[in-house]
């Protein structure tokens, strides 16, 4: 760009600024111009490499897995033997401990961000609460394994069953759901809530039958995410001693179970070739189901949030 | 303020009900006293509902200082912070956290290395240069991968980018050794090493950062887009010079953010990492983590109680007050965001 140098302060000059001659100026527009094309060809090229590494992973583990993915695998135990290892027992165990999860977070997280949003206003109290959430959803979830190990295992005396896992995972996912849930509270115009009351409704009824309706997808998109983040969540159920050897089907919530994150670290820590084989396995059922659950959201967020 | 709304709609319903007829007056009181105790009843169990998260809170501080208080007994501060070896089931123990809190830095720095430049230009593309098409294509699949459990990166570190990086040093090394030299030179990577765990992190949070990157971006006022566009600045320079600074703190609360997820990562280094605590910058070499090490005590055989065990909650408690002082310098830096453009 062209510049005019500053006159100095002790020689006031009558002489108008110089200016850069036009042909310097137009080689120093040139460069800019491509630095600035090098600049969008770097921010384009970063950006496909990511999608690139991740294609590349995703390719790398299917290759592994895909050979031993059958219907045996789905519905043997784990065993000795790679060969006729299998993941029924962590499919069920995955199972068994989202219900949990879910029964827990999904009321207790829904109820805290209606209180936040709609009863609480703008006082410390809530802005504390506020805060605090916030918080928790960066607390790492080994963190989480923790409180789960001090208070369900050991205190509450659940020991390592299907219910202590539910519970430890439905504490961690709950800042998810309130978020999710409080971000499409807020999208609810006021004056549908003006427009209720207007008409006599009382406060739960206006939620009830006003805001919740409308705010749906959003909370099912919260709802969703969480879910399939407690379904990759492999940290906790570990530091609460879930990392065992399970054989069989949890028939009640104080059994015993593994679940299939736990199965895919369990093999991928073992030395021979062939278990790593089989948690590649593991890897593509888990995220055949994670990222259907992930695009089922994601899809539910952009086809309301563009109506709105 | 919360109490007040239910109450406020019924006294239209008291007041009116004396002018009203009596057919009005008595359904209408037979309502509001049916409705209040519910109303009441709702307002409470919310409450306690948002309740349950500040309990959360307070029981994980509760159970990390209870749990770890008879260590801190048997281990002074001093010695804790002071040592240079973590070694609490050798004999004679050792507990200097220093150099699980290294290995965990180590491997969090060599992340945000790659995670934290790259994601930044990721979402400078998508919000700046990407048309609306492109975008709409690809924000969503960096939010589907968000999505993918560490435990898939954790395998992905182990056995392919380990093997890569191995291979990879083993071809250079011939020309390692011209250029040094030294025909002695023959550099190793560890099967278990930070770097591996670091790069597999930073794949792990680039979709983090890029699509938080992106969301501030997109917030900056078109306004001075076009002032800057206006004065004959180029796109890089309306990107670099206008956009982010305006977005900084949002951008760095998004950067906090990775590195807070990147300390607190587990899997991935529990996989790929190792298990041998030391205070190095090399990171071709096998360190461990603080959630590397609860994750060996918790799966080992250490007996309940003894101080070997109790120090997984010495070492949760320092995890947990890094990662809070983090989320909380990103929490008030979003605030601080919202503000300005609000």
């Amino acid at each position: 760009m062209a510049t005019a140098p500053a006159p100095l302060p002790d020689s006031p000059s009558p002489v108008p600024p110089k200016y850069q001659p036009l042909a310097s100026s137009s080689t120093h527009l040139r460069r800019r111009k491509l630095a600035s094309t090098l600049f969008y060809l770097l921010c384009f090229g970063v950006t496909l490499l990511s999608f690139f590494l991740l294609a590349w992973i995703m390719s790398g583990i299917f290759k592994q897995g895909i050979p031993y993915l059958n219907q045996q695998f789905l519905t043997s135990f784990p065993s000795r033997f790679a060969e006729q290892a299998g993941i029924k027992s962590a499919l069920y165990g995955s199972v068994y401990v989202l219900c949990v999860t879910a029964v827990f977070a999904i009321p207790v997280g829904i109820g805290a961000a209606i209180f936040l949003q709609e009863y609480a206003g703008d006082n410390r109290f809530a802005r504390f609460v506020q805060v605090n959430i916030a918080n928790l959803a960066g607390v790492p979830s080994i963190v989480y394994g923790i409180l789960g190990l001090a208070l369900f295992v050991r205190a509450l005396g659940f020991e390592r069953s299907v219910l202590s896992g539910g519970l430890t995972l439905g504490l961690l996912v709950l800042p998810i759901i309130i978020i999710a849930t409080q971000e499409a509270l807020r999208g609810v115009p006021n004056s549908l809530r003006h427009g209720s009351y207007a008409l006599g409704a009382s406060k739960w009824q206006t939620i009830r039958r006003q805001v919740l309706p409308i705010a749906m997808p959003g909370i099912l998109t919260g709802i969703i995410l969480s879910i399939s983040r407690a379904m990759g969540e492999t940290a906790p159920l570990i530091m609460m001693g879930a990392l065992t050897y399970v054989a069989f089907v949890p028939r009640g919530l104080r059994d015993g179970f593994t679940t299939l994150p736990i199965q895919v670290f369990n093999w991928t820590s073992r030395p021979q070739v062939e278990f790593q084989a089989i948690a590649a396995a593991g890897i593509i059922v888990l995220m055949t189901v994670l990222l259907s659950l992930n695009a089922l959201a994601i899809f539910l967020r952009y086809r309301y949030n563009s109506r709105l | 303020m919360a109490m007040e709304n239910p109450a406020t709609s019924q006294i239209p319903v008291a007041g009116g009900a004396a002018t009203l007829g009596s057919v009005a007056k008595n359904s209408e009181s037979l309502s509001a006293t049916r409705k209040k105790p519910l109303e009441i009843a709702l307002f409470w169990i919310f409450a306690l509902c948002a309740a349950v998260t500040v309990f959360t809170t307070f029981g994980i501080i509760a159970v990390l200082v209870t749990e770890s208080a008879p260590f801190f007994r048997e281990v002074s501060l001093a010695r804790f912070f002071g040592e240079k070896e973590w070694a609490p089931l050798f004999n004679p123990p050792h507990y200097g956290v220093l150099s699980l809190i290294c290995g965990t830095f180590l491997v969090a720095a060599g992340a945000a290395l790659f995670s934290l430049p790259m994601g930044l230009l990721a979402a400078i593309y998508l919000s700046e240069y990407a048309s609306p098409r492109a975008r709409n294509i690809m924000k969503p699949v960096l939010e589907l991968l968000a999505g993918v459990p560490t435990v898939v990166y954790g395998y992905f570190a182990l056995l392919f980018i380990t093997p890569l990086l191995q291979n990879g040093l083993e071809s250079m090394t011939p020309t390692l050794q011209r250029v040094t030299g030294n025909p002695n030179l023959f550099p190793t990577i560890e099967v278990f090493n930070a770097l591996s765990a670091s790069i597999a992190i930073a794949i792990m949070t680039l979709p983090l950062v890029a699509s938080l990157c992106e969301d501030s971006l997109r917030v900056v006022p078109r306004a001075l887009r076009e002032g800057a566009y206006a004065l004959g600045a180029t796109k890089m320079e309306v990107s670099l010079k206008v956009v982010v600074p305006a977005a900084l703190s949002g951008i760095m609360a998004s950067f906090i953010l990775a590195v807070s997820r990147a300390v607190g990562e587990t899997m991935i280094v529990a996989l790929a990492a190792g298990a041998s605590p030391k205070i190095t910058l090399n990171p071709l070499e096998s360190i461990q983590t603080m959630t590397g090490y609860i994750v060996q005590v918790s799966m080992g055989d250490v007996p309940h109680g003894s101080i070997g065990y109790q120090t997984i909650f010495a070492v949760g408690l320092v995890l947990f007050c890094i990662t809070v002082l983090m989320n909380l310098a990103s929490i008030s830096l979003v605030k601080k965001y919202r503000h300005k453009y609000d």
